[in-house]
């Protein structure tokens, strides 16, 4: 019996997340011993794949703004070199007053999955954009939660310059990176502190450093001096491991000892990029609108839901959901699922919006109300505040006439042509009505009167 | 010690079925060409093998240089200790050169000698742990329920400052 044993959701969550990257799975893939010695360590090696990965040559799609415009995305593409199973050291607490290390081994051993990009990124934003998305698509899979904060999404940087046309440079590699922004941060000085040193007639050692989040800057980390020799050894207590897929599947084989590719490939769920591309052709909603809908957790659920109980058309909506909804999540650092105003009170007061029976000035001031969760309806709230629209004809001709008789310069203007001036007017009455006449039939009228 | 006991390895992993003795021969020889590989880097320099051996040692022609024994005792924290463990090594590395004479060419080099057997997938079941208490009896120094540690490892000291080298010739 073997000291070590693979558990088999590791191996499918691997070649889930191979399949979702466009990687080849390798039907073999072998492990591997690699040695060094660390306090969170015990066993002085760890088990990984070296020689033959259970994923290779895959790639990974994201999208960046242009300019920090939302309206002009591109998108980009990083190549990805191999995914690979492998085991968790502990985890190690430095604490440097007393000189000692606290070391926690508590996730020594649990399986882990390594992936592992080329090059293909020149800047922190794009280093953020790519994590990012891998992140949304390992959530999607269910491979993993992905969350930074809590250690289960692990980024190391490595990051070297070069001149156009020349070979790349001498890397580093960069760690104790703890979020999105601080990758971005970390990569973007790590670039300018070797462009510095290069031109200042240093040069780039080969070495790990540690980004230190309080001077934002990288710093060299102790213990990784010096060129590591992992001397690496197929690992003895482990035989390769094989993958089936429907033509290679054994018959009479125990199916709790048997990964199938095929089967794993039929059941992956939608991809990031596909439920954007499906919200985009359903709804008619632009793209940069879909990327923070799938962006954001449950935003997409909330705003379905919304569009499902509205006559609001979905592209109307979503200015709602992208505007108000998420600036007031975001403040108060909330997520949807957590919303004061449920998609169905918001589905109300896009309704009263749309028949035309509140301003969208008005709508507003109902939005900042039912924010506060006091259990009222869109329409008690119009009632108490005295918001709704001015219906009666009459009286809007009537009030539109009374301004029309008070502003003799105004009108005059008008009728020789400056057009413009009617915006006037159709402030003064909107000031008259305290915002309850509807500008464009209040437009509509004052354009009747002045030209008869 | 590694250097000394290499037939160790592969009498543990020996399978029961006698015919697969070659087999067995082209794991070890794996294992063994891995190790002559890494020995044969390195410059060759005399040997020093402490006051008494220093000038009857010829030059080693085998790669195993005071460099090599310096890299190794770091890399694995192993003490060859004397000159004794010197020549158990160099007998390892001549054992496993003779591998050479086997011709490979065009064979598969082998990844283990379990490669006919299926590697155990185990469920995703949680079948052990809550033994904190009795994980943290093994530790001679604790702070709550962590190990403690030195601040970072301790590196070997140069050779030029390390009084174990060979101590013991």
């Amino acid at each position: 019996p073997s000291a070590q044993v693979l558990n088999r959701r590791c191996v499918e969550a691997a070649v889930m997340t191979g399949l979702a990257l466009n990687c080849t799975i390798n039907k073999k893939s072998l492990f591997d011993r690699k040695h060094y010695f660390y306090a969170d360590l015990p066993a002085g090696y760890q088990i990984t794949q070296q020689r033959v990965p259970i994923a290779v040559n895959g790639s990974l799609s994201y999208s960046l703004c242009v300019d920090n415009k939302m309206s002009q995305m591109v998108t980009k593409t990083v190549r990805i070199k191999q995914i690979q199973l492998e085991q968790d050291s502990g985890k190690s607490l430095h604490d440097d007053a007393r000189s000692q290390t606290l070391v926690d081994l508590n996730r020594a051993g649990v399986g882990l999955m390594e992936v592992v990009m080329e090059p293909d990124m020149c800047c922190g934003e794009e280093a953020a954009a790519a994590v990012r998305e891998l992140q949304l698509i390992l959530q999607t899979l269910g491979s993993s939660q992905a969350i930074m904060a809590e250690g289960q999404l692990r980024v190391d940087a490595n990051i070297s310059v070069h001149h156009p046309g020349e070979p790349y440079g001498v890397r580093t590699e960069v760690k104790n990176i703890n979020s999105m922004r601080f990758l971005a941060k970390a990569v973007d000085y790590e670039i300018q502190r070797q462009i510095k040193e290069l031109e200042n007639g240093g040069t780039v050692l080969n070495e790990t450093r540690a980004f230190d989040s309080k001077l934002g800057c990288t710093v060299p980390m102790r213990d990784k001096e010096g060129k590591q020799d992992y001397r690496f050894m197929p690992e003895p207590n482990l035989p390769p491991l094989i993958l089936y897929d429907a033509k290679s599947l054994p018959a009479n084989v125990n199916h709790q000892q048997v990964v199938n590719i095929d089967w794993i490939h039929e059941r992956l769920p939608d991809l990031p990029s596909v439920k954007r591309a499906k919200l985009v052709e359903l709804y008619g909603i632009l793209p940069e609108h879909s990327f923070t809908l799938v962006n954001e957790d449950g935003l997409t659920e909330f705003f379905e839901d919304v569009v499902k109980q509205t006559q609001m058309k979905p592209k109307k909506v979503i200015g709602w959901i992208l505007s108000d909804l998420l600036s007031h999540l975001k403040q108060h650092s909330l997520t949807a699922k957590e919303s004061p105003i449920s998609s169905f009170l918001l589905a109300d007061l896009l309704n009263l919006l749309e028949n035309g029976d509140i301003s969208s000035s008005a709508a507003k001031q109902v939005f900042e109300e039912l924010w506060k969760g006091e259990g009222k309806t869109p329409l008690e709230i119009v009632k108490e505040k005295q918001l709704e629209l001015i219906k009666d004809q009459e009286e809007l001709e009537q009030i539109c006439q009374a301004v029309i008789d008070e502003r003799e310069k105004e009108v005059m203007a008008i009728k020789e042509g400056n057009e413009k001036v009617i915006n006037k007017l159709i402030g003064l009455v909107r000031k008259a009505t305290r915002g309850r006449a509807n500008p464009l039939l209040v437009k509509q009228i004052l354009e009747k009167k002045l030209s008869e | 010690m590694a250097a000394a006991e290499p037939l160790r390895y592969c009498s543990d992993a020996l399978p029961a079925r006698v015919d697969d003795v070659t087999n067995c021969f082209r794991w070890r020889a794996m294992r063994a060409l891995a190790l002559c590989r890494w020995l044969r880097g390195g410059t060759v320099r005399a040997l020093r093998l402490g006051a008494a051996a220093a000038s009857s040692a010829p030059p080693p022609q085998d790669g195993v240089t005071v460099e090599v024994l310096d890299h190794l005792e770091r890399l694995a924290l192993v003490d060859f200790r004397d000159a004794e463990g010197v020549e158990r090594l160099r007998e390892a590395v001549r054992f496993a050169e003779r591998l050479r004479e086997v011709n490979t060419e065009g064979i598969e080099p082998m990844d283990s000698v379990l490669e006919d057997r299926c590697l155990y997938l185990r469920e995703d079941d949680v079948t052990e742990g809550k033994c904190t208490a009795e994980l943290l009896k093994n530790a001679r120094e604790k702070v709550e329920e962590y190990f403690v540690a030195p601040p970072g490892n301790i590196p070997l000291p140069e050779l030029e400052e390390r009084d174990t080298f060979l101590k013991g010739s």
